[in-house]
């Protein structure tokens, strides 16, 4: 008896398949297992590397390579008490950034993407290109007024103004209309633009709302970075789920927001976690956005991070500290979340 | 075959006649749905976007009381392509050797023979102005295809000097292609049946939840070779402070590459993982019956299942990886010279100079390059899953 007999069929919480067909032979589990431990080597040597450097001296460290603590050198606490201590406030407050603005526009972002993934998925949507265009033009149009000096308050009256001027105007003329699969892939395809081309508006935007430097502002910003991201995969994991039970429901009189609190959701539970998951390392270590939209009150732990690199170089064993405060309760947060990620997100890439 | 058969069914109950509003008189459910998304990435993507593209056609400069933007029309670009920052931007070429000549005509021949392919199949089939839509999307991809190639092995060339350009495109297809084939081969020997296989992926997943930016400084200190872990190594194979990675400009590269793997193979691995450990067993027993081996097993069953997959994972790193620039900036600052300067970092490098048009007009040919290929891999991906079908 081979596979088949080992597997446990539907009984135990967690159901570990088992691959390969025949027992392997002892050759081919050590090869295996060399190659798995070449790589547990090549991804933790890194990771300890950043740990004994956070318990080296300056002298230490520039010496050269010492490798285990009271064996070759002598650890000290003093770059954790740098930065619990000394700079304990600034620690603080970038850590806290990176706690709300991370973790609040990854709520955030999954909970519109779900919106509109569920959306695309079960609701057919047909607007008129025309209408796109004509929206566009009219933003467009207050964008051109804002230029030449206009307050943003008037243009974007002005701007809107346009808009429902041409819906009613030209833009009827025009029968072409878009599906669910056209507005899913622009949605999407807003994920190529690279960031450095929308981060100089995104500056003249927050600046007009005074919302530089502030939370708000890089979750705002966060969150448009990464809907598209979240749609591609919930579009699929809602897919996924059929729509035998909802037919049902409805028939006994359920109404939507039942159906959605009672099958969708609790259904598509797996694949939000694993684009949570997935979406909270995008904004938790986001770099760029962060260092054009935060400069002081805002500053994120990956900001304070670079300042490490300062007037009298890159002060590594503060680094390292700040490197392992800001990256535990992420990986604490995958270890829990991690039997999700695996069948959630095999979904989402599967079905595309 | 079960799986193209469920992607079949979904397309058609997506885009055919199977009708899901299942409550009707829900206008407003409908639009505030879909709403918040499609106004935030207007607002945040699209309108931005526009900003951007104005001003790729512009000078900004600063003027008593404030700043002006003038019109110049293509000036950026000109400068891009043939003026001041084309040997930045494109690097310096070599002549063509002769065997580049000859990868450049397989190329063209194996797209001209493509194209004559699909008009004959598609003959007396779709309307005339298919057929136009079919020749202008592969004439388009043949000439982008063309100079991509001649540029990449002319300014790789000994005597020549990459680009911006071709730096980002090393990067991107370089790193993707380790990243997948490391990715793969852990997750092939993850869902073998072998003890302590959790432990294994739980590790696999960290590098991914490090910042890029420290994941960068980690690196830096590693492929110091005087002070990092591995001085003894670099010691015996360069001889002691004979060698620096960073101030080679292929050492540089090839320490970009690596750290970007380390960082972004746990992600290949932890799908392609569900995926291989999703190909049904009796599929494999009874290829092991008809006597494959396990090379066999592979490359006719499990490949072909998790092909899709693969396929939407390098497309996703593809788009992410084009944006390559925490790594390079703080791993080695573009430098040696230019040598690791993806155009990202020549982007912000050009914002910090206040050459806004300039920054704009290499967002904007960043913006094409990643669109062209991921169109490319859309196009082959979706080749791919019709001729599995039929």
């Amino acid at each position: 008896m081979t596979a088949s007999a080992t597997r446990p069929t539907s009984t135990g919480r967690r159901v570990e398949r088992q691959r390969g067909v025949a027992e392997l032979s002892r050759r081919s589990k050590i090869g295996l297992y060399a190659l798995l431990v070449f790589w547990t080597l090549v991804v933790v040597l890194p990771l300890y590397w950043i740990m004994t450097t956070s318990l080296k001296s300056p002298i230490q460290v520039n010496d050269g390579p010492y490798y285990i603590p009271f064996v070759d050198f002598k650890p000290n606490l003093d770059a954790w008490h740098w930065a619990l201590g000394t700079e304990g406030g600034q620690t603080r407050r970038a850590f806290v950034n990176t706690v709300v603005v991370g973790l609040g526009a990854a709520v955030l972002t999954v909970g519109v993407g779900a919106l509109a993934s569920y959306g695309l998925s079960r609701l057919k949507y047909r607007p008129r290109l025309a209408s796109v265009v004509a929206f566009i033009v009219g933003g467009a149009a207050a964008i051109v007024f804002i230029a030449f000096g206009l307050p943003w308050q008037l243009a974007g009256v002005l701007g809107m103004g346009i808009f429902a001027m041409s819906v009613a105007t030209w833009a009827r003329r025009f029968e072409f209309r878009l599906s669910n699969d056209d507005i899913s892939f622009w949605l999407i395809s807003q994920r190529i633009l690279p960031p450095i081309a929308i981060v100089l508006p995104l500056y003249v935007f927050f600046q007009q709302l005074s919302l530089l430097d502030t939370q708000i502002a890089l979750i705002i910003a966060y969150v448009g970075a990464n809907v598209p991201i979240a749609i591609w995969l919930l579009r699929d994991f809602f897919a996924t789920i059929p729509l035998d039970l909802e037919e049902s429901a409805a028939m006994e009189g359920a109404t939507r927001l039942q159906t959605l609190r009672k099958i969708i959701i609790p259904l598509a539970v797996p694949g939000l976690v694993a684009t949570f998951l997935f979406i909270l390392v995008f904004t938790w270590n986001e770099y760029l956005i962060a260092t054009v939209l935060a400069s002081a009150h805002a500053q994120t732990m990956p900001l304070m991070i670079v300042a490490q690199n300062a007037t009298r170089g890159p002060q590594w064993w503060n680094m390292s500290v700040l490197i392992l405060i800001m990256s535990t309760p992420v990986v604490v947060i995958a270890f829990f979340l991690e039997r999700y990620i695996e069948r959630g997100m095999l979904i989402g890439a599967i079905k595309h | 075959m079960s799986q193209t058969k469920e992607r079949t069914d979904h397309k058609s109950s997506a885009s055919g006649d199977r009708e899901f509003e299942l409550f009707p008189h829900e206008a407003a459910t409908r639009r505030w749905v879909l709403s918040p998304a499609v106004v935030l990435v207007i607002l945040l993507s699209v309108f931005p976007l526009i900003i951007s593209a104005y001003l790729a056609f512009s000078r900004f400069k600063f003027v008593a009381g404030g700043f002006e933007i003038v019109w110049i029309g293509l000036g950026n670009f000109r400068k891009l392509l043939t003026g001041s920052q084309s040997r930045r931007f494109l690097g310096a070429a070599a002549p063509m050797p002769w065997w580049g000549w000859a990868l450049l005509a397989a190329f063209v021949g194996g797209m001209v023979f493509d194209w004559i392919r699909a008009l004959r199949r598609s003959a007396g089939r779709v309307s005339a102005a298919a057929r136009v839509r079919i020749s202008a999307a592969r004439l388009v991809t043949t000439i982008i295809g063309a100079v991509l190639l001649a540029l990449v092995i002319r300014t790789l060339q000994p005597g020549g000097f990459p680009g911006t350009v071709v730096v980002t495109l090393v990067f991107v297809v370089v790193g993707v292609f380790f990243q997948y084939l490391i990715g793969l081969s852990l997750a092939l020997a993850a869902s073998q049946r072998l003890r302590g296989k959790r432990f294994f992926r739980t590790v696999f997943l960290i590098p991914m939840t490090i910042t890029p930016v420290g994941a960068a400084y980690v690196f830096r200190m590693i492929s110091d070779t005087g002070k990092g872990p591995l001085e003894p190594l670099w010691a015996l194979i360069f001889g002691r402070g004979e060698f620096t990675w960073v101030q080679s400009p292929w050492g540089a590269r090839i320490a970009i590459i690596i750290a970007d793997t380390w960082q972004w193979t746990p992600f290949m691995f932890i799908i392609l993982l569900a995926a291989v450990e999703g190909v049904p067993d009796s599929l494999l027993e009874a290829a092991k019956v008809d006597g494959a081996g396990v090379w066999e097993q592979f490359r006719k069953i499990t490949f072909p299942l998790i092909l899709p997959v693969s396929l939407t994972l390098i497309l996703i790193r593809f788009i992410e990886a084009f944006k390559i620039i925490d790594l390079p900036q703080v791993l080695t600052g573009g430098g040696p010279g230019t040598a690791t300067e993806s155009l990202a970092l020549q982007a912000v490098y050009e914002w910090r100079g206040i050459n806004l048009g300039g920054s704009a007009a290499i967002s904007y040919a960043l913006l094409v390059l990643t669109t062209f290929f991921g169109l490319v891999l859309v196009t082959v991906g979706r080749r791919r899953a019709l001729a599995q079908i039929g």
